[in-house]
């Protein structure tokens, strides 16, 4: 893992310097300035959600019957008020928080999940293989959209039934990819020799396998995110996920969609929340597969 | 080939299977017993003793599920509980209209997608291809259910010259202008992000072949460009099809938010009403049937993509 990749230093025409696998993806990304936007923006939406309370200029479950749907800038309401008079940017910066956590914990836990079973199921090989993969077959064999919205339909919506169900909708996918890595790295010499050389599996696993299978499967996760973004919200958005009166964009994008008619603008602000996010988690996956070398 | 397309249709079986499997458990997913999910809440006790034994849920779980299993293979889904019809007859009624927009949502995003990828596959790294990834991410990057009510806003309410929501008729017909109008949004909306997968597809398959030794030969040989390129399209398109049924089969099931921003009478918006009232037989059997249209469309795609190309079967 610690070899310079060739060709990552020529490009600006000196010989290729000893910096590591790590040190030449960062060497890389550092002269990218699409993906460090992107990846600032991202930063800048995850700090704004976090920091909601500190930041949201009125208070997000304030209702008034006077002030329904103004349009942005209407007395301090920077981008208008909503169908019960709620502030909009307040709303948008503490919604962020709920439907940003509803997207990333299942990635999250999907891919130690996942990955761990990917990885028995590539190392272990035969029966253990065939049946943790047969499994994954029947969950692969359904839209993800749908599988998301059958299980949290089923068990009754609920952001902790949506995080579940989106959870086990990105399982298989990145079960598959790790298990391709495990198994490509498992026949590779080098891992023939540390075991050869009586190395304890543990050590094996960890040292020899997990380096090179963390990488493509840290890419296809980071490419989820973005999916698990939308999903998330999409299952708001069918009364689904975050419960009224609470923030969430998905909610807030459902019923804003009921006042088209009176305010355009502000019903298109929760999606543009959504997209902003999506877009910045894309070109960032996007720029660390190139910068990390995986191939899709 | 006959023994590979057995071989494939024997190894759809236990996954057609297991996916039934996940469906009969939907209904335990539920919270409380199976038969309130089954009744309108305000049933007495004794129609909720007398649906248990009719439906045979006092016996073990395998049994139950091996009845349920030969129940709908013969079609028997149930039935509604918000409109008291079978479930089957539902799910035929609005399937239609899933087909009609998934069918043409990936037939525009093809042809689009398919000339913007080979333009930026032809010379990658220069202005041209940055355009054209930008519009492949922007396509999967976009809430498609928020592109539609944006296009409801503009085309709708802002310049009203197209309707907002619902489909004009029962049925769809081609000639007439009304039906036609109300297809366009929907189908636009949900054209987004196969258009983004299938331009990234062709791209790459495009930029590969280009690189092949019997590209260089053709331009070698004085054939001019177009002809070089109708060459190279050739090879580049078995991988670009196989994409677009599979962004086929995803639409089919994949579609449930745009229908419900548009009220499009198809099996999506019928999934989402059902979801709302909390009409579990129409939920499981829609998803069942959707399911089951995915798998076989996969199938599908892998069949003819290994009869063109040989070298991809799989084990």
């Amino acid at each position: 893992m610690s070899t310079t990749i060739p060709g990552a230093a020529t490009a600006e025409g000196s010989l290729p310097t000893q910096r590591g696998y790590w040190g030449t993806v960062g060497y890389r990304l550092r002269y990218d300035p699409v993906t460090l936007f992107f990846a600032a923006l991202l930063l800048l939406i995850i700090l704004s959600a976090i920091f909601a309370p500190l930041l949201a200029p009125f208070d997000p479950y304030q209702e008034s019957i006077i002030r329904r749907l103004k349009p942005p800038g209407f007395r301090g309401h920077m981008l208008g008020t909503d169908e019960l008079g709620r502030d909009v940017l307040s709303r948008l910066l503490h919604g962020g928080r709920i439907t940003l956590l509803m997207g990333m914990v299942p990635v999250l836990v999907a891919t130690l999940i996942g990955g761990g079973l990917g990885l028995v199921a590539g190392f272990a090989g035969g029966v253990v293989n065939a049946v943790i993969m047969r499994v994954m077959d029947v969950f692969y064999a359904f839209p993800s959209v749908l599988l998301a919205v059958a299980i949290s339909g089923a068990m009754g919506g609920g952001v902790g039934n949506g995080m579940i169900a989106l959870t086990l909708v990105f399982i298989p996918p990145l079960c598959r990819v790790a298990e391709t890595a495990t198994t490509q790295v498992r026949n590779l010499d080098f891992v023939d020799a540390a075991r050869a050389t009586g190395a304890p599996l543990r050590l094996v696993l960890w040292h020899h396998v997990l380096g090179n299978v963390l990488g493509p499967v840290l890419i296809y996760a980071s490419s989820l995110t973005s999916v698990s973004v939308i999903l998330a919200s999409g299952l708001s958005f069918l009364g689904l996920g975050v419960k009224p009166p609470e923030p969430d964009w998905g909610l807030m994008l459902n019923a804003l969609r009921q006042a088209i008619y009176v305010s355009p603008l502000v019903c298109a602000m929760p999606g543009i929340a959504i997209l902003l996010t999506s877009i910045s988690m894309n070109m960032l996956s996007d720029g660390l597969r190139s910068a990390m070398d995986v191939r899709s | 080939m006959f023994g590979y397309v057995v071989r494939r249709l024997l190894a759809a079986i236990p996954i057609a299977l297991g996916v039934s499997m996940v469906c009969f458990a939907l209904v335990y997913l539920a919270p409380g017993d199976p038969v309130q999910t089954l009744l309108p809440p305000d049933a007495d006790a004794e129609t909720v003793e007398r649906l248990k034994r009719l439906y045979g849920l006092d016996r073990p779980l395998p049994i139950q599920y091996l009845e349920w299993l030969w129940r709908v293979m013969q079609g028997d889904f149930g039935k509604s509980i918000a409109t008291g019809r079978p479930v089957l007859d539902e799910i035929l009624r609005s399937l239609g209209n899933t087909v009609l927009l998934a069918t043409l949502s990936v037939l525009i995003a093809f042809s689009v997608a398919f000339i913007l990828g080979t333009i930026a596959g032809r010379r990658t790294g220069t202005w041209l291809d940055r355009i054209v990834t930008g519009i492949a991410v922007l396509g999967v990057s976009i809430p498609n259910y928020w592109l539609g009510i944006v296009l409801v806003i503009i085309f709708s309410v802002e310049l009203m010259v197209l309707p907002a929501s619902g489909m004009a008729g029962d049925t769809f017909d081609p000639t007439s202008w009304e039906h036609i109008q109300h297809v366009v949004l929907p189908v636009f909306t949900l054209s987004m992000i196969p258009v983004g997968i299938i331009a990234r597809t062709t791209r790459s398959a495009v930029a590969e072949v280009m690189n092949q030794e019997f590209v260089v030969t053709l331009r070698a040989n004085g054939l001019p460009e177009w002809r070089v390129l109708r060459h190279a399209l050739k090879n580049a398109l078995p991988p670009v099809l196989a994409v677009m049924g599979l962004q086929f089969g995803t639409l089919m099931g994949g579609s449930i938010l745009v229908e419900t921003v548009f009220s499009w009478p198809g099996s999506g918006f019928m999934l989402s009403k059902a979801i709302l009232n909390r009409d579990v037989p129409v939920l499981q059997g829609t998803i069942l049937v959707l399911a089951m249209i995915f798998v076989t469309v996969n199938l599908t795609v892998d069949l003819f993509q290994s009869s063109l190309d040989p070298r991809i079967r799989r084990g």
